[in-house]
């Protein structure tokens, strides 16, 4: 028996469905969707579930707060200074690492970013919530980047709240002692929004991973693996004097390194600087994006 | 009208589905049917673009499911219930599936009315039971007020008032002149609200025929007699063409002839009996049946009026209720 005998008489006969729907959905109303409805959707589902505004707190908390200790830890050095000498040198200690110092939550930051970054993507999937998601929108590219894009403005708007509130933080505990720089000073506004940005970036790179692995676990542990453990790891690299390919030739080209040139925090020879650094920290992030895409518009979901 | 011209899903060596041609035509219920593995979902999956078939193609009115621009206004699926972030509210859920087809807000709240989900909107969807669950995935199926519905095993884990409610609501959806394509392993509840078949066993179309006609040839086509003289019996009812298998005890179990044949040979031949009835195969075990024949019965099923069908179709009726 086949079945496209079937096909022709049910159209002459019988309830028609053009004749009852001139247009499929006419009852709903509303007009063709764009990338501007695939955007609003995203929107909806990143500020409609809680984890998102307790990641968003435990970063601001966890940043401000290490910040702020790391900046008391330098303030009350120079308070406790019981000779002229070793108050010059804790105050000259105190102001060189002002900027880096009250930034310095940044590097636990980025684990938070990462975990909400990753969940973006991976949480449709433990959830089946993905099946949902593409039956109602099959177009799977245009999901993907209002994801990254909705991602990506949430992540910067947060990582900038975050950065300038760590810097003024540190700066108004180092300001009792005289050591606190101010946006004015060179540099210094770059490195602020420069935080900011490499939150961002952070937590699209994760994005990436998820979209990639489709698994929570295994994308915030790829994640932390890439942004923190190959930093931990490139401390144990010997260094410069050394003819053998040594933390000088690599150390630059770690995540962490090379994103946290535009904040600063790092010291070691041979950095990039700090924009190309950045410039090298997304390309790790933009990688991570477009392999996330493909497997995205590949695997069956 | 959801069509399908030899779809084949290939996952590693199995043959999930294998070469399905079929057409699910509006203003009906058509019920998609086949054991557990069968390829159902599969099956879906493919209509919905959610799984790349390995050949063969797949259109919702006339076009590629992937290709259309508001998908929720064409076609509504609940595959299942729970395909939900349960961190989520009701309200939120179907919101942000409304906004990406541009549907207006209103129709959030018009969709939870119709599942009677209204009081629960604003509570998270994670706390909802299988049933609520099962309602807010039709209530986003229903969102786009679609032309074509398809659920997938939607009474499962069901109450008897929710099963009620499902089955009531695709005959209304049906009778709206929607395409309602609605999947079940289970053939009782085929029975109660499908119109036409679709029945699928390994991954293959073994009948496209309507629910009448289905269970006229699937339905009580063996006979549980149990006898003191069990070998006598199997001499005889093999020499008139039965079947028999010994089941142990003097219970033999007949293929091939009805209870009335059996009955009546038994007495023509002095052979008492302590119990005959017709028996109704498992739906498993038709579908196993079907498949291993699935040539044959594909050839012969769709009420072709064969003096076979018809016997088949009487000890159908007894065979319902088992």
């Amino acid at each position: 028996m086949t079945t496209t005998t079937l096909t022709g008489q049910n159209q002459g006969a019988g309830p028609n469905q053009a004749g009852l729907h001139a247009r499929p959905g006419d009852r709903a109303g509303g007009r063709r969707p764009g990338f501007a409805a695939a955007l609003r959707s995203e929107f909806t589902k990143i500020v409609s579930v809680r984890s998102t505004y307790w990641t968003l707190i435990a970063m601001i908390v966890a940043c401000v707060g290490i910040g702020a200790l790391f900046s008391y830890g330098h303030a009350s050095q120079v308070l406790g200074a019981t000779t002229q000498a070793q108050h010059q040198a804790a105050l000259a200690s105190a102001r060189a690492s002002a900027l880096t110092g009250s930034l310095f939550g940044l590097l636990i930051g980025q684990l938070v970013i990462a975990v909400l970054g990753a969940l973006t993507i991976t949480s449709e999937y433990s959830t089946g919530m993905i099946r949902t998601t593409l039956t109602a929108l099959p177009r799977r590219g245009r999901i993907y980047a209002a994801k990254a894009v909705v991602f990506a403005v949430v992540g910067l708007v947060t990582g900038l709240v975050v950065s300038f509130a760590s810097f003024f933080t540190g700066q108004l505990i180092l300001s009792g002692v005289h050591a606190s720089v101010s946006l004015s000073q060179p540099g210094v506004l770059r490195a602020v929004i420069g935080g900011g940005l490499f939150l961002a970036v952070c937590g699209l790179l994760a994005f990436g991973l998820g979209g990639i692995l489709r698994h929570t676990a295994g994308a915030i542990t790829a994640a932390i693996g890439l942004l923190f453990v190959t930093w931990i790891l490139s401390q144990f690299l010997p260094g410069p004097p050394s003819g053998w390919l040594g933390q000088a030739d690599i150390d630059k080209w770690i995540p962490f390194n090379a994103g946290g040139a535009i904040w600063e925090h790092v010291s070691g020879l041979n950095m990039f600087s700090p924009w190309t650094g950045f410039a090298v920290f997304c390309g790790y992030a933009a990688v991570a994006v477009i392999g996330g895409l493909v497997v995205f518009l590949r695997r069956d979901a | 009208m959801i069509e399908a011209r030899g779809l084949s899903k290939r996952y590693g060596g199995t043959l999930a589905v294998d070469n399905l041609s079929f057409a699910v035509q509006p203003g009906r219920v058509t019920g998609f049917l086949g054991p557990n593995g069968a390829g159902k979902t599969t099956t879906m999956r493919m209509i919905l673009g959610l799984d790349r078939p390995t050949s063969g193609t797949v259109t919702v009115n006339g076009r590629p499911f992937t290709g259309l621009a508001a998908p929720m206004r064409d076609v509504g699926a609940l595959l299942e219930a729970k395909a939900v972030h349960g961190g989520r509210s009701a309200y939120s859920h179907l919101l942000c599936l409304a906004q990406s087809n541009n549907l207006p807000r209103r129709r959030v709240g018009e969709a939870l009315a119709m599942v009677g989900l209204s009081d629960v909107a604003r509570k998270r969807s994670g706390n909802f039971s299988l049933g609520m669950g099962q309602r807010l995935g039709i209530a986003a199926a229903l969102l786009g007020d679609p032309g074509i519905v398809m659920f997938d095993e939607p009474v499962n884990g069901l109450d008897p008032e929710g099963i009620l409610w499902i089955r009531n609501l695709m005959k209304s959806l049906a009778a709206e002149g929607r395409t309602v394509f609605v999947s079940s392993h289970l053939m009782s509840e085929m029975e109660n609200t499908a119109d036409h078949l679709l029945v699928i066993g390994r991954g293959r179309l073994i009948a496209d025929c309507s629910v009448a006609e289905f269970i006229a040839a699937n339905s009580a086509r063996s006979v549980r007699v149990r006898t003191p003289q069990p070998a006598r019996l199997v001499r005889v009812a093999a020499a008139d063409g039965g079947a028999v298998r010994d089941d142990g005890n003097g219970q033999l179990t007949v293929t091939g002839l009805d209870p009335a044949r059996l009955g009546d040979l038994a007495f023509e031949h002095d052979i008492p009996l302590h119990e005959l009835a017709p028996v109704s195969a498992s739906l498993e075990q038709a579908f196993m049946d079907l498949t291993a024949t699935a040539v044959e019965y594909r050839a012969g099923l769709p009420g072709d009026g064969t003096d076979e069908t018809r016997r088949a179709r009487t000890g159908a009726l007894a065979g319902k209720a088992a």
